[in-house]
């Protein structure tokens, strides 16, 4: 009798107390997610800079490491701005299935209340600054091809024109609301990219290759020296990215997860497996084992696991790891030889290369296991594992609209910034170095 | 007055320092040099492209010594660099018309 009297006491208290527990439940998820979204998003810029700057700056000569640390740097500020003002809404608003529209230009409407579709749990500010770390990566990725011989005036054009013909289309179409090939919100061809395989790296390493193709080789390329003029750079830069790209896959998750957690293993584990299995190619194709190897198959690892990260177990994460580091590594020493190109930096070898193996091999080993996101309403099979061998069509189509954007974009940007202002430096220029040519200073100065 | 020249290994430098310091030879000049004699050199490979690097670091010593210390000083730095094995280095003499020391004008034997 008591306990009843003592329960009326308190009941018109209880509705608005429990009230207060939900709102103090959502607002501590979100706290917990947020947290997670803006470190993820520092990671993925420092990836840029300095990760980028000093692993594709230690493989230059001397007398072009500032230029080629700039590529990264400018884009860092250039991309930035665009994204401010168009570049998250032609990517992320609704749309065309190819293109997203003008409801978030200038960042209206962009603030601190959470975007449903994209993260429920996280300010959609907090959702376009992390996308925003992306769009700069991506065509920082592409400046390895052109490092050491384009012009800086051309590199600010076509970097930036190659973010609205290429990028804010590739990156609506797979992530974008309503984009065509967009897995969860309304696509046509459901394609299963986590952290942008498709998007980041098969679009940065084709424009790679056709970037070499068009600029042709540097002077003096094959018969001089061009050795990496400091490979101790390089390897902090490439352990930057590492760490950094943890932002890049465990962030996808967009939410600090169960699943978010999962994509951080299936990363550090590719990347383990693809540094060896390039060094261990190496070490029976060559003789030795290389710093330069364990590094860039540690990146070929990174780049293949990109669009798988939040689909797989840890033992697949192997195996794509694994297959990873062995092919790239017959793509930059044995089939780029064949071919003659010169891809200063290898990175269409690098991210072209495993972005598509890593796409299509995302459509053999994504299984529901992991992620249990609904698609219409309920769990599908995603993967061949989980008995749906179609996804690597779906797979295959998506790798193929992105070649065939990058190829047919790139190409047309090169061409109109060549007819504008050259593409390519001068060969007296070049012989003196980007460094002083473009930018008035260098890199050591030891006397000093 | 004698010059001398001598390209050795660079892990010898301070070997024949130490050596010509104890021999009472006091003034030198030291460079970090690249150069190659019978000496083959060797190759690197970055990512499949291969470089033949024949051009190996070394250290050169310049000196010079009155005459009558020219035997002494280059049996001391010939001991001191040697290892043994290919790429020990060479010596070169040379015959010295003046020296002059900047800070008073001295000349000759006692400016050196």
């Amino acid at each position: 009798m008591t306990n009843i009297i003592a329960l009326l006491q308190v009941a018109p208290d209880l509705t608005a107390r429990l009230t207060a527990l939900e709102a103090a439940t959502k607002s501590a998820q979100s706290a917990g997610d947020n947290a997670w979204m803006l470190t993820s998003s520092a990671l993925v810029l420092m990836m840029t800079g300095p990760g980028l700057a000093l692993f594709y700056g230690g493989l230059v000569r001397r007398k072009n490491v500032l230029s080629t640390m700039m590529h990264s740097f400018v884009l860092m500020c250039i991309i930035s701005v665009l994204w401010a003002l168009v570049g998250y809404s032609l990517a992320f608003s609704e749309g065309t299935p190819f293109i997203g529209g003008f409801k978030y230009a200038f960042l209206d409407g962009v603030g601190s209340a959470p975007n449903a579709d994209y993260g429920a749990t996280v300010p959609h500010a907090t959702y376009m600054i992390y996308q925003l770390m992306f769009a700069i990566i991506t065509p920082a990725l592409i400046s390895g091809a052109y490092a050491e011989r384009m012009k800086f005036s051309a590199m600010v054009l076509f970097t930036t024109l190659w973010a609205f013909i290429v990028y804010f289309p590739m990156a609506h179409m797979v992530w974008g609301k309503g984009g065509f090939l967009n897995a969860y919100l309304g696509g046509t061809v459901r394609t299963f990219d986590f952290a942008g395989g498709t998007v980041v790296h098969i679009t940065s390493g084709v424009s790679a290759l056709i970037c070499a193709l068009y600029l042709g080789k540097r002077v003096g390329y094959p018969q001089e020296s061009m050795k990496p003029h400091s490979l101790v750079l390089s390897v902090i830069g490439a352990c930057l990215l590492w760490v950094g790209w943890f932002g890049f896959n465990a962030g996808s998750a967009v939410a600090a997860s169960g699943l978010a957690t999962s994509a951080f293993v299936a990363t550090h584990m590719a990347t383990a497996a693809a540094a060896l299995s390039w060094m261990v190619a190496e070490w029976l194709g060559m003789g030795k084992p290389s710093m330069l190897g364990g590094i860039s198959g540690a990146v070929a690892g990174l780049v293949a696991i990109t669009p798988a990260s939040g689909f797989v177990k840890p033992m697949p994460a192997l195996v794509i790891g694994a297959i990873a580091g062995v092919v790239c590594f017959l793509m930059v020493t044995a089939v780029k030889k064949v071919f003659g190109y010169d891809d200063t930096l290898d990175a269409f070898g690098v991210h072209g290369v495993g972005g598509t193996v890593g796409a299509l091999l995302t459509g053999v080993f994504a299984t529901n296991l992991v992620n249990d996101t609904q698609i219409d309403g309920k769990v599908i099979p995603l993967g061949l594992v989980d008995g749906n061998p179609g996804q690597i069509l779906n797979q295959a189509i998506a790798v193929l609209i992105a070649i065939g954007l990058a190829v047919v974009g790139t190409f047309v940007i090169l061409k109109i910034c060549d007819a504008l202002i050259g593409v390519r430096v001068d060969p007296v220029a070049e012989e003196e170095g980007l460094d002083l040519s473009q930018h008035g200073e260098e890199g050591y100065f030891l006397e000093a | 007055m004698k010059k001398i020249e001598a390209v050795v290994q660079p892990f010898k430098m301070e070997e024949v320092k130490t050596a010509l310091k104890n021999i009472g030879i006091d003034g030198m000049t030291i460079s970090e040099v690249r150069g190659h004699g019978r000496q083959k050199g060797h190759k690197e490979v970055y990512r499949g492209q291969e470089y033949n690097v024949d051009l190996l670091p070394k250290v050169k010593f310049e000196l010079v010594i009155p005459d009558a210390r020219l035997d002494e000083v280059t049996e001391t730095i010939t001991n001191a660099a040697r290892s043994g094995k290919i790429g020990d280095g060479k010596i070169f003499i040379y015959d010295v018309a003046e020296a002059i020391r900047i800070r008073n004008g001295d000349r000759g034997e006692s400016a050196v």
